[in-house]
């Protein structure tokens, strides 16, 4: 099979997940106002605090400026001609039983049987659709070991304290555009709470999935690790197959306390748009984790969907002896445009950072990596490692790399290395000589590149993770 | 400020213009246009987020006419003797304020140009068209202000296939009782396969604020070499502010040394445009920062076409109080594929309040590249200070000696002992120790 005829093929590849449920939906009409967030709030029965805490971040957001310094072009996005509300009606479940068939059906297509989930794999899950959380499954197990696992709804009715204490710390609302306007619009999200000296028992993961036309998904994720607990965390995400762009602008905000540890996974794969770049979602999502003394976060993305990705999680090194790492292999194939990173502050002493990140551009694709270390004067002995590869397969990608370095202290130490190659003729010949033809040979090598990544993966998601990138990638050699 | 540069601009104008042809004018126009459009740049512009000018334009300087002859002021060879490399028999071109001292320099129009360039508006214009301001046109403001007030500088012109004999010293001196603002600007043509080298030296001897504005322009035709030595060693209240763009041809080589060690704040742009295949660029750097000193690189490489390598390597040591900036873009199109660039940037941080800020770019459009970054803060290595006094060698030695080698990357492939050993003693003494051990 001749190049053109192999890229031609990759091109050709379905997103898998581009099906539409017809699942009846409640939805607001299109727009924006301090009106809608109020209805917003008033539908999920959110006490007063909640509706102003949306309010003023409202506020905030109407002062500031979109964002346009990432390395990415789009069509601006239209605030007011998106619906910020839509949930599937039928809630009020107690038992599996009573969810909408027709969302039992989507998730069996996307792999994921709640059924199933229940009896065999142990993993925790929490589902969203259209930003409104559908099932949570495990409940019963994690509250026997006091693991609070809801959604966001839930936990502002039924844990206020916790919310109140935590909402907004990591990421305030005036952080960003696009977080000032998460924090007014908002309609869901994944909470978790760990205890102290917990190890949370099983995985917990989220899935989440844009289904209605027209709509944002705007969820939130807070998760509290409290002192000396461990906890790790998956997130997962599709889309349908939509002629217009979608919107996506979550925020994620993690907090481990003393000796604690948070291991947050992604698989992103939302709808990248057609071969010609039409459609996709636009995800603009701000993830944050701040770490106390001897806490650990430790960040692990595969980003293979989107049309338009920007996103950077980050770590606050706040205690002393904290531990920042950020793993993330990032695919753009087409037209998609990813500009994607991490920050690591380092504000305590002794505080320790790992940044690898593995990106590969094909087909008419930019694939950004921007990151930021910086070293605060009270950062004794603070220390990063940061790595970044780029791939480039055929000649009408780019790969870029913008690291920003900043050190304010003496005994801390940076060490930073970055290089941009392309799949080497003599590593595919090796293979074939061996009789692996070229689609395998590339799937070897890809995931032999992405490996340090994808080690860090839980194992079902590995498995995931690796089948999607043999998927996006197979063939694409320039 | 703004405004009396502007006016300094439009009041001379017809003397800076007056052996140009209208192309050369209207570039000149258009540059302070440019400039008046958008100012001074301050921190809110991402090329200038950590290096704020302010404390540069704050002095009241003396903003005289660009091109007006010199007043009183007199320079001997005596006060510049411990400035130039003596050793080194060289053409030498000194300027003073801004202007060219006749009676300390050295020209020569036998077989290619070394002079200046007050003289070539009126005797080459035509050189002076079709190379003046042909690569700056999309720079910042600074750079613009330059090409509207630029007067004087070195003009080297290199017919084809000519080797310049010695090497060109250009120094650069500002005097006076009041605070100055200089525009320097410099002019390279080589021709197919020529070759020349510089040594360029800026000094203040004023004990006023003073502030060098500088842009090169060199143009590498087919098979040329360029060597550039930059020294910044200059005093506690100067300024500097340069930009060096550097457009080549097929297969032609170029190696620049920046090399600064003195100064209250140093902004440099080194931009390396590699324009025909198999082209070749060295940019090597050390920076030595100590008191309330700001030192900034920014380096550009554009790769242009295929075939073509660059290397880069900046070293940076950074004391109490000093700040270091280092910003590294390696730029590779579609069409300039087996482009083979690297990049290294190391600083050694040695005081609590010593700051550095890096951030190396890559952007690449093309596949088949090789292209690598590596970027490094840290201290000295902890063990080889301890193998070094376990040989009884007192501890401030054995931190100049391991800080020796650090910036000795640097200074590689400097060929003239005199130079080197001008460099490695005005390193020492930097680094405070009596290096007289033959390393």
């Amino acid at each position: 099979m001749s190049q053109d005829e192999l890229l031609q093929e990759v091109t050709a590849t379905d997103y898998k997940y581009g099906f539409y449920s017809d699942i009846e939906t409640d939805r607001m009409d299109a727009g924006l106002s301090e009106d809608v967030i109020r209805r917003i709030s008033a539908k999920k029965m959110e006490p007063q605090w909640m509706t102003e805490w949306r309010l003023e971040a409202y506020r905030i957001w109407l002062e500031m400026d979109e964002p346009d310094w990432a390395n990415v072009n789009y069509q601006k996005v239209d605030f007011q001609a998106i619906s910020y509300y839509a949930a599937p009606v039928k809630k009020q479940i107690s038992s599996l039983d009573e969810v909408d068939p027709e969302l039992l059906k989507t998730f069996e297509k996307l792999g994921i049987s709640l059924n199933e989930q229940k009896r065999l794999s142990g993993v925790a899950m929490d589902i969203i659709v259209d930003s409104v959380s559908v099932a949570t499954t495990f409940k019963k197990t994690l509250a026997e070991k006091g693991v609070i696992f809801c959604s966001m709804s839930e936990a502002i009715q039924d844990h206020p304290e916790l919310v109140k204490k935590y909402l907004g710390t990591v990421i305030p609302r005036t952080d960003n555009y696009y977080a000032a306007l998460n924090s007014a619009v908002f309609t869901d999200g994944s909470f978790c709470y760990i205890p102290k000296g917990v190890r949370c028992p099983m995985e917990l993961s989220t899935y989440f999935r844009i289904n209605e036309a027209n709509t944002g998904q705007f969820e939130r994720t807070l998760l509290v690790a409290d002192e000396g607990s461990f906890v790790s965390y998956l997130e997962g995400c599709t889309a349908p197959q939509r002629d217009e762009n979608q919107l996506h602008a979550a925020v994620v905000e993690l907090v481990a306390l003393d000796h604690a540890e948070i291991k947050y996974s992604t698989v992103q794969n939302w709808y990248p748009g057609d071969a010609e770049g039409k459609g996709g979602v636009y995800n603009f999502v701000t993830k944050r984790g701040i770490c106390e003394a001897y806490a650990k976060i430790s960040w692990t993305q595969v980003e293979t969907g989107s049309a338009v990705t920007w996103k950077y999680p980050s770590c606050i090194l706040k205690g002393d002896y904290s531990i920042g790492e950020f793993y993330s292999v990032a695919l753009t194939n087409h037209h998609q445009q990813a500009d994607t990173g991490t920050k690591m502050i380092h504000l305590g002493r002794n505080t320790k950072s790992t940044i690898i990140s593995k990106g590969i551009s094909a087909g008419q694709s930019h694939n950004s990596y921007r990151g930021l270390v910086r070293m605060g004067p009270r950062a004794e002995n603070a220390r990063n490692f940061s790595q970044c590869d780029s791939l480039l397969m055929g000649d009408r990608c780019g790969a870029h790399t913008f690291p920003y370095i900043e050190v304010k202290n003496s005994t801390a130490r940076t060490e930073h290395e970055a290089t941009t190659s392309k799949i080497g003729e003599d590593q595919i010949f090796y293979c074939q000589q061996r009789g692996l033809n070229m689609e395998a040979a590339i799937a070897l090598i890809i995931n032999g590149y992405a490996k340090e990544v994808l080690n860090q993966l839980p194992m079902e998601f590995a498995v995931e993770a690796q089948k999607l990138l043999a998927i996006s990638l197979e063939g694409s050699v320039g | 400020m703004n405004d009396r540069i502007s006016a300094q601009y439009w009041l001379h104008e017809k003397e800076l213009t007056a052996y140009s042809s209208d192309a050369v004018r209207d570039r000149r126009r258009r540059a302070m246009e440019l400039f008046e459009s958008k100012g001074f740049p301050t921190q809110k512009d991402e090329d200038w987020k950590y290096s704020s000018l302010k404390p540069v334009l704050s002095p009241h300087y003396a903003l005289n006419s660009p091109c007006a002859a010199l007043e009183d002021e007199h320079l001997e060879y005596a006060d510049i003797k411990r400035f130039l490399v003596n050793e080194l028999d060289a053409y030498r071109v000194v300027f003073l304020n801004g202007r060219y001292t006749s009676w300390l320099s050295d020209t020569t129009h036998q077989g290619f140009d070394v002079c200046t360039l007050s003289s070539a508006w009126k005797k080459y214009p035509e050189t002076i068209e079709r190379y003046f301001a042909q690569l700056t046109e999309d720079l910042g403001p600074l750079a613009q202000l330059n090409t509207a007030l630029a007067w004087d500088g070195i003009y080297v012109v290199v017919p084809d296939n000519v080797v310049v004999d010695r090497p060109i010293q250009l120094l650069s001196i500002t005097s006076g009782t009041e605070p100055r603002a200089i525009q320097v600007r410099n002019l390279v043509v080589l021709g197919v396969n020529s070759q020349v080298e510089i040594i360029e030296r800026h000094q203040s001897l004023s004990d006023q604020p003073t502030w060098t504005n500088s842009v090169d322009e060199a143009f590498l035709a087919e098979g040329a070499q360029l060597r550039w030595v930059k020294l910044q060693h200059d005093g506690p209240l100067a300024s500097m502010t340069q930009h060096t763009r550097i457009h080549q041809d097929r297969s032609s080589r170029s190696q620049v040394h920046t090399i600064s060690t003195g100064g209250r704040f140093i902004r440099n742009n080194l931009d390396i445009i590699l324009n025909g295949p198999g082209a070749e660029a060295r940019m090597l750097g050390l920076t030595l920062g100590k008191g309330k000193q700001l030192v900034d690189h920014h380096t550009l490489v554009d790769h242009r076409a295929p075939h073509c390598s660059s290397h880069e390597n900046y070293k940076g040591i950074y004391d109490e109080g000093s700040k270091g900036v280092f910003n590294g873009r390696i730029y590779v199109h579609r069409e300039a594929q087996k482009t083979d660039a690297y990049q290294q940037n190391a600083n050694l941080v040695l005081h609590q309040t010593a700051e550095v800020n890096a951030k190396p770019q890559l952007e690449i459009f093309a596949d088949d590249v090789r292209c690598s970054h590596g970027c490094t803060v840290g201290q000295l290595d902890e063990d080889a200070l301890f193998y070094l006094r376990a040989r009884g060698i007192r501890e401030p030695e054995a931190r100049a000696m391991l800080m020796l080698a650090f910036a000795e990357d640097a200074l590689a492939g400097i060929d003239h002992p005199s130079l080197n050993a001008k460099l490695h003693k005005l390193i020492a003494g930097k680094l405070g120790v009596d290096l007289t051990l033959d390393l």
